[in-house]
This record gives structure tokens, sequence and C-alpha cells, in this order.
């Protein structure tokens, strides 16, 4: 990946961003349930959305990782899970200050969507030591494409399982009886929500990049070593990263 | 539950807005510094690289 690239990537995230928090503190009106603490709501919500999408994403790259064999693919599952897992984090940590806020409690457990959202985490937070416990790089690249691919799967079955559940407290802000968001509200949302999605895809390609120069110099070292024979991509525990993997996420 | 007060929701609000900026700060940080040991270990290996071709004889 280009310099320039990442650099007009991280220009455009600063711009989307400050945009939709000025909005957010100064356009968007005051909610007339929740009042201030509603802000939270620009933040937690499309920290949240990208994260699920981000397993999604990962799914579908390993999908094409066990029909090509190709490592990129793999690379790309790897670290969209890496990253939708730390934005899985921000959700959780935003939600709880939003619930003690609202609620009075930090967590609670019979809404389903807490509760779903933290079960989808907790999965995830598996990935990790399933893919380190083998120790066979393609057999690693494999295993952790199948579970990508199934845990993908259950992301959108989780979500559309906890719509269809009757929740009594957690608010439900799109598609509801009354209309859902008002204008300045889902224009202010929408921009959030198209700052935190380039955020991910900047963060996942930054990501890609040093691992591509990982490898590479990994590469250079063996090369200088004299030892030809050995795997010609990847670190320790990071999947091999051709540097076309840093082309496109 | 009514809505809370501006000062005491402000405290929330912002913690949550901080929490957002500390993870990114925190997740560049990281990867700042992974960037930094590979550019210092690139220059180790330009360095051998650079010190065989001037003299391949001392290496050997």
């Amino acid at each position: 990946m280009k310099v320039t690239t990442l650099r007009d990537n991280a220009i455009a995230v600063s711009v989307l961003l400050c945009a939709g928090f000025a909005l957010v503190f100064f356009y968007a009106p005051l909610d007339t349930d929740q009042g201030f603490i509603q802000k939270i709501f620009y933040v937690h919500v499309p920290l949240a959305i990208c994260a699920l999408a981000g397993f999604v994403v990962a799914g579908i790259h390993a999908i094409r990782h066990l029909r090509t064999g190709d490592p990129v693919h793999d690379a790309r599952a790897y670290v969209s899970i890496h990253l939708s897992v730390i934005f899985g984090v921000g959700v959780l940590i935003t939600g709880s200050i939003w619930a003690h806020a609202s609620w009075g409690k930090w967590w609670v457990w019979d809404e389903p969507t807490l509760v779903s959202f933290l079960i989808v985490f907790l999965l995830y937070a598996t990935y990790y030591p399933l893919r380190y416990a083998i120790e066979d790089r393609d057999r690693q690249a494999r295993y952790a494409s199948v579970f990508a691919i199934t845990a993908g799967a259950f992301v959108p079955l989780n979500f559309i399982a906890v719509r269809m559940s009757q929740s009594l407290v957690h608010p439900r802000v799109f598609a509801t009886a009354n209309g859902g968001l008002p204008g300045s509200m889902l224009l202010t949302f929408l921009v959030c929500l198209a700052g935190m999605a380039v955020l991910w895809v900047v963060l996942v390609r930054f990501e890609l990049a040093a691992k591509s120069a990982s490898a590479s110099l990994a590469r250079l070292r063996r090369a200088l070593d004299g030892e030809p024979h050995l795997s010609p991509t990847g670190s320790r525990i990071a999947p091999g990263v051709p540097s076309s993997a840093t082309s496109a996420s | 539950m009514p809505a809370l007060p501006l000062d005491e929701a402000g405290k929330y609000v912002a913690a949550a807005y901080l929490v957002f900026l500390a993870l990114i700060l925190i997740y560049v940080a990281i990867m700042a510094a992974k960037l930094a040991r590979i550019d210092r270990e690139l220059g180790e290996l330009a360095e051998l690289a650079e010190r065989e071709r001037s003299s391949p004889e001392e290496l050997v």
C-alpha cells in the first residue's frame, strides 16, 4: 500500500469523524426521553455496526481463502477479526457507560441485545487461542478460515434472532412503529457511521501494511542469513502477508 | 427512568467518547511501536548489506 493512499484515507477519517462529532454536539437535537445522555448513541451504535460487519467481512475473506488457498485472504480475515474485536471492546465499554447512565446498572443480563453481543464478542475472542494452538501454518490458516466462516454466519443469524425477540429495555431506534430517528438525528448518525466505517477500513489497511512490511523484513533477514528454504511469508504468530494483501481489503 | 441533568449526563458522555478516543490512540501507538521496530531492523539489515558489499571477504 502506498503511504500517500493511507495518508489520504487517514485525512478522510479525520474529516468525517470530526464532522460527525460536531454534528452530534452542535446540530443533533436532544432526545426527549434520554436527554444529553443519548449522545452516546452516535459512537456506540456505529462501533457496534462496524464490528459486526467486520466479522461478516472476515467470513467472506475466509471463504475466498478456502476456495483459492491464497494466504492474502487469510491475512485479511485475520486483520478484519482483530479490528472488529477491538471495536467490540469499545462497544461493550461505551454500552456499559450508557447503561449505567440510563438504567442505573453497568450490565443487564436479561437483555437479549447486550448478551448476544457479548456472546459474539467472546466467540471471536477464542479465534486467537484456536489459531495459535496450531503449529502448522497451512492447517492454522485453514482451521481459522473455517472458524471465521462459521462464526461469520452466526452474526446475522444472531442479529435476526435478537430483533425478533421482545425487548423491554434496549431501545429499538430503526424501523420502529413510531417512524425511527428524526431527519437531523439520522443525518448525524449516518455521518458518524460513515466515519467509523472508513476508520475500520483504514486501520485494516494500516495493519495489513505493517504485517506485509514485517513479513518482507523476515524474508530479507532469512535471505541474508542464507536460509532460502524457509517459509517465504509471515511472522511467527501472524498469518503470512504478501505485499499484494494491502492493495484492497 | 427520567433523563439525567446535563451536568450529570455530561460526565458519562465525555467518558464514552474518551474511551473511543483512547482505544484508537492505544491501537495506533502499538502499531507505531511495531513500525518503529521494523524501521530499526530494516536499518540494521541495510547496514549489514552495505558492509557486505564494501568488504565481502571480511564477512566470509
